[in-house]
């Protein structure tokens, strides 16, 4: 089983919402679309459920071309952002919807329904309706009208935005678990690089309109192959600097910090992107060079401490453990490790790490 | 803290009090002072105690124009509903279509309601208007001064002209405020057109549509001008509705007394038909 996007464009009227796309997502895998908003990610997913035909390129599903099938008859459940269920249908009669409609026999819907339910929680509250629900229940009613039809293809559109923090963290946690011993695809759509990291499988970065790059998470995350993908896959921004090679000697641009390193790359000009938390109050690694910040700001969340900080020209940030609590405008001296730094060409393409 | 009494306060109360008082408490105890009393010409009055509202209660004239009065309510409001949300779903949800469609729809709405009687009466005419002559010509036997029947079809067609619109924009309103994600996932689940009709738009709509009827009951119920200009509440006493009837028995006859029982009578049918509408409607929404 697999989903295979070929040469995928999508324009409305002169706009062009998704340039030419080629995306392969194979049998049981998850897969992240991790991009701003506008970026395209939910226009990627309608072509992909059929809610939505692409305006050029091709849709194949397990070999067959299913370009223009309509929605109804393809087997694909959604969970939105709001929370999308029947208003007046109590949990159970939610859940059984998808079943009820293909003519599931009633003591089968029964006992799939019963287990879904035990499943995300939701045994308790099958005879309410969703507005008597929180919304994190609402959401697990949503998961689980798509769960219990046995889908090829689950989409996911950022079906956790919409909830509180503590809510967020643990359906996040829930989430991969639900689909591990699942024959489907399931296709993930977010905004926060955090997200795409718990769930791990695949992720796909996005920016307007544009699929960056594919492949395993961390492999994207560790290896961007340039540096948009890298600017998508950070949270807080990535800090970048241009840089002088000469033998052993980085330099940052008009600047003095500069650091030695024996990488095999040619001398001249690059850009280096330095995750914030590689910038950090105290030293790191074996190879961490100086740099001196003037504090813009601090944000403190208590078991970490967001400092901004200017450095000539630069405009960076830095993320360390714990509370570290700085004076606006204060000289502070902070430490970058070096072996985390990731080196992009001219042409912005990874060129090494570390 | 200690809160000092300040009574400055009721001083800003007491303008909204004058207002109320004049535009209608005073107006509604005239009404009750006159519902209690035979009155004479130069201002005599005799006190007749509740007289006038066990005659009127028991009066057949009542009874019939009451009668005709919930079948007019009831007709209009079983075209209009239906008709109003059908034309609201075939409304087009963006584009140029959709000032259009929202101005042709206001514009009933914007007409005095005179007006609106007096331009159906002349459409209708059965020599010269419109409607009536091309009825007759058709073959139709259609005179909606000398026939009761054409008369009712007439009073009804023109309030479905003027008033259909307002369950438009009210529904038009409600539909546009449910999320296309909810018909995405209705198809997605493969529900029928029907099914996203009766189980995601309908339930979505509950409140615009409580609001609709209210409105149409109220005013249908209450409807005076529109038939004054058209039948006058004839032929005979065929349209002769409630308040019709009332500004007959008031101004017509000068009946002042049974007139003041009379409106006291249809003032309490209204309040208590809204109350009734009202908590039938709004019962399942006391757990949100």
């Amino acid at each position: 089983m697999s989903l295979e996007l070929k040469n995928v464009e999508k324009k409305v009227g002169i706009e062009t919402h998704i340039y030419s796309t080629n995306l392969k997502l194979e049998k049981n895998t998850i897969n992240v679309l991790l991009g701003s908003t506008l970026a395209g990610k939910t226009t990627l997913m309608q072509i992909m459920a059929g809610l939505d035909k692409p305006t050029s390129g091709e849709i194949w599903f397990n070999g067959e071309n299913v370009t223009g099938k309509e929605v109804q008859k393809r087997n694909v459940s959604m969970v939105y952002q709001q929370f999308i269920n029947y208003p007046n249908f109590t949990v159970f009669e939610n859940i059984a919807s998808p079943l009820k409609i293909t003519g599931v026999k009633t003591d089968q819907i029964k006992e799939r329904v019963g287990k879904v339910a035990e499943l995300l929680k939701l045994s308790a509250m099958l005879n309410k309706k969703p507005d008597e629900l929180s919304g994190g229940q609402q959401q697990r009613t949503a998961l689980a009208r798509a769960l219990v039809k046995d889908s090829d293809l689950i989409l996911l559109d950022e079906p956790l935005a919409n909830l509180d923090f503590k809510l967020r963290e643990e359906l996040r946690e829930e989430l991969p678990k639900l689909f591990e011993d699942r024959d489907c695809i399931v296709v993930y759509a977010t905004t926060e690089p955090l997200d795409a990291l718990m769930i791990g499988g695949n992720t796909a970065t996005l920016l307007e309109g544009n699929v960056i790059q594919y492949g395993k998470t961390l492999n994207v995350y560790n290896k961007p192959e340039n540096l948009t993908s890298a600017k998508v896959f950070s949270d807080p921004p990535m800090n970048i600097a241009e840089i002088i090679k000469s033998g052993e000697i980085f330099k940052i641009k008009d600047n003095n910090v500069q650091w030695k390193s024996n990488l095999k790359i040619k001398d001249g000009d690059y850009k280096i992107g330095i995750r914030p938390h590689n910038i950090t109050t105290y030293k790191e690694g074996n190879n961490s060079v100086e740099i001196n910040g003037k504090v813009l700001i601090t944000e403190l969340s208590g078991s970490e401490s967001l400092i901004h900080f200017t450095n000539g020209k630069l405009n960076w940030v830095s993320l360390s453990n714990g509370i570290q609590q700085k004076n606006i405008g204060e000289i502070t001296k902070l430490f970058m490790n070096v072996d985390e730094f990731l080196y992009f060409d001219s042409n912005n393409r990874l060129v090494a790490n570390g | 803290m200690n809160k000092t009494p300040n009574q400055k306060a009721w001083l800003f109360v007491i303008p909204v009090f004058a207002l109320v008082a004049f535009n209608a408490v005073v107006p509604l105890m005239t009404v009750v002072n006159y519902s209690f009393q035979e009155t004479f010409g130069s201002n005599v009055f005799q006190w007749e105690g509740t007289r006038w509202f066990k005659e009127i209660l028991h009066s057949e004239r009542f009874h019939a124009s009451l009668g005709r009065q919930f079948i007019f309510t009831f007709i209009i409001l079983l075209i209009q509903l239906p008709l109003g949300i059908a034309i609201a779903l075939t409304m087009p949800k963006k584009g140029w279509g959709v000032p259009v469609c929202l101005i042709l729809m206001s514009m009933p709405l914007l007409i005095p309601w005179n007006v609106v009687g007096a331009m159906w009466n002349i459409f209708a005419l059965p020599d010269i208007g419109f409607l009536g002559n091309s009825l007759n010509s058709l073959g139709f036997d259609y005179n909606f001064t000398q026939q009761s029947g054409d008369a009712w079809f007439t009073t009804i067609l023109m309030d479905v002209w003027h008033w259909t619109s307002l369950v438009v924009l009210l529904s038009y309103a409600g539909l546009n405020s449910i999320q296309p994600a909810y018909y995405q996932a209705a198809e997605i689940d493969g529900a029928s057109r029907w099914d996203i009709f009766r189980y995601i738009e309908l339930p979505k709509m509950k409140k615009v549509l409580t609001l609709a009827i209210l409105l149409r009951f109220m005013d249908s119920f209450m409807i005076y001008t529109e038939p004054f200009v058209l039948t006058g509440g004839g032929p005979g006493n065929a349209t002769n509705f409630l308040s019709l009837d009332l500004v007959k028995m008031a101004l017509g006859q000068f009946d002042l007394g049974p007139a003041a029982a009379m409106s006291l009578i249809y003032f309490l049918i209204v309040l208590l038909m809204c109350w009734v509408f009202y908590s039938l409607m709004m019962k399942d929404e006391g757990r949100t």
